[in-house]
């Protein structure tokens, strides 16, 4: 059959967002994809002129509202390097307590979106349903279900008293029992292995090469994740990144779910060391010169490059989000398989449109 | 054949089929309509059902600003949609542009370019919000004629 162009997206019903792939068919194989982007962009880096250095907490929640937290992590951490802030020990706990809570919100989030991909209803059902239970806690915690808004420049906005901090744990107890369960269908069932085993398959060489980052690259089998270098408290914490072996959808998968299970284990082993102390410093004088930093999101290695002029605005403000850094592997993966399979490998590298386009 | 309308208008209020367009939002508001469908909220035991046709919708729920790319989209996906219809714009961004108004892509809320018959506010709304704005536009139907 000639060449067919298949319109997939903006608005379709495996993506909760917009996004516009233009496949290339011959027959059911996809030969090239085309994606044309821009449907969230708002252009918010450039609120940076408009809004002052402490607003703009609020604006780096709302690049994405799947991992907020950890966008105001980056970003105050930013602000405190260039200003020479210590924070204190309570707060980069406390950090870190908030942003592993807010990743086994975002894999459940995923591995629900996944199994919808495929058709596994009510697999996706029972994710979210788990998930809810982290929503509680951040709503109990931070005060909204979805932008906890905890993290100010010079520490944390709000504290965890020991009863709050045990009753988060009891309910991700309940969390971990019920995550466990999914063990036997999202990693052994047949025909979760049927659609995912050897589909979208992401060498090595070629993640390394194209700059995959978080799950696709760990995925892949390359040790590399951010929490390595010790930002907030994770270098008092014993963590060692989740890695795959074989690269394709069924890796990836298998890395976000054990990653899940990994982000319940740091939150307990953090809540154990919770130093006490004050949970911020007070924050004088306007940041100057520029710095770039970066942490580990749910989805990979979340950039921001700041730049301050010693004024109230900050200079310039950008923000490399880790599905920016993911396009151009999954590009790669998808020529050479069947039409149905895309919404499968398209999702397995977490897209989050809203981040990319900010 | 009037059996026929009076059966449809009234499953139309019972059970109304939604369209979700995100429209420029930051996924908040979009992960919080998923959770509406989901168990402990569970819209879909009202034979609620999100589908991804616009021809096949009787409400549409947009959230986030608009901006100049995605307008057409919007526009078109409203068009596609039968009569009648109801539009619903969530949170805060859909209302007016929220935290982002000042941005250079966005045009502002979702009024700016087609009717809206409910408005949600919150950032985002919470899932009981979300649910009691379908409804209010639930009763909307009933004033609408017949396309």
């Amino acid at each position: 059959m000639a060449r067919t162009i298949i319109p997939f997206g903006p608005q379709h019903q495996v993506f909760p967002e917009p996004i516009h792939l233009k496949l290339v068919l011959e027959d059911e194989i996809v030969k090239e994809v085309v994606p044309a982007l821009g449907y969230v962009h708002r252009g918010l880096e450039m609120l940076a002129d408009v809004r002052d250095f402490h607003q703009m907490i609020q604006i780096c929640e709302r690049v994405c509202g799947i991992c907020s937290t950890i966008h105001a992590q980056c970003y105050c951490q930013g602000i405190e390097e260039l200003m020479g802030i210590e924070i204190p020990d309570r707060a980069r706990f406390l950090r870190v307590i908030w942003a592993e809570i807010h990743r086994v919100q975002s894999h459940l989030l995923w591995l629900g979106l996944f199994a919808d991909a495929f058709g596994f209803e009510s697999l996706f059902m029972q994710c979210w349903k788990i998930r809810e239970k982290i929503m509680d806690i951040n709503e109990a915690t931070g005060g909204n279900r979805v932008n906890p808004s905890i993290n100010i420049i010079g520490g944390v906005k709000r504290d965890m008293n020991p009863d709050m901090a045990q009753w988060v744990l009891t309910q991700l107890d309940l969390v971990e029992k019920e995550v466990n369960h999914l063990e036997k269908v999202l990693l052994n069932d047949y025909t979760v292995k049927k659609r995912t085993v050897g589909k979208g398959v992401l060498t090595r060489e070629k993640a390394m090469e194209l700059g995959a980052v978080g799950p696709t690259l760990r995925g892949s089998g390359v040790e590399q994740d951010i929490r390595q270098i010790g930002y907030a408290a994770y270098g008092e914490l014993a963590h060692r990144p989740v890695v795959g072996i074989d690269g394709d959808a069924y890796s990836r998968n298998r890395v976000r779910f054990l990653e899940t299970l990994q982000a319940i284990a740091l939150v307990r082993e953090a809540v154990s060391k919770l130093p006490a102390g004050d949970i911020s410093v007070k924050v004088k004088g306007k940041p100057e010169g520029e710095v770039v930093t970066r942490v580990e999101q749910p989805r990979g290695e979340l950039m921001y490059y700041i730049k301050g002029n010693g004024g109230k605005n900050l200079d310039r403000l950008r923000i490399r989000t880790p599905t920016f850094a993911n396009i151009p592997p999954l590009l790669s993966m998808l020529p050479g398989i069947e039409l149905a399979d895309v919404p499968v490998i398209v999702l397995s590298i977490d897209p989050c449109i809203s981040c990319t386009e900010r | 054949m009037d059996i026929l309308k009076k059966l449809t208008r009234k499953s139309r209020i019972k059970s109304p089929w939604l369209l979700h367009f995100d429209c420029g939002s930051c996924n908040g508001c979009d992960i919080e309509v998923l959770a509406c469908l989901t168990p402990v909220y569970d819209i879909e035991r009202f034979g609620i059902i999100n589908v991804g046709n616009p021809k096949h919708a009787d409400l549409l729920l947009v959230t986030g600003t608009v901006n100049h790319r995605n307008k057409k989209v919007l526009v078109n996906l409203a068009e596609q949609m039968p009569e009648p219809k109801i539009v619903v714009a969530l949170g805060s961004c859909g209302l007016s542009g929220g935290v982002f108004r000042e941005a250079y892509n966005v045009i502002g809320g979702v009024d700016k370019i087609i009717p809206v018959d409910v408005y949600v506010p919150g950032c985002p709304p919470k899932p009981e919000a979300i649910i009691d704005g379908v409804v209010t536009g639930l009763e909307k139907f009933s004033k609408k004629k017949d396309g």
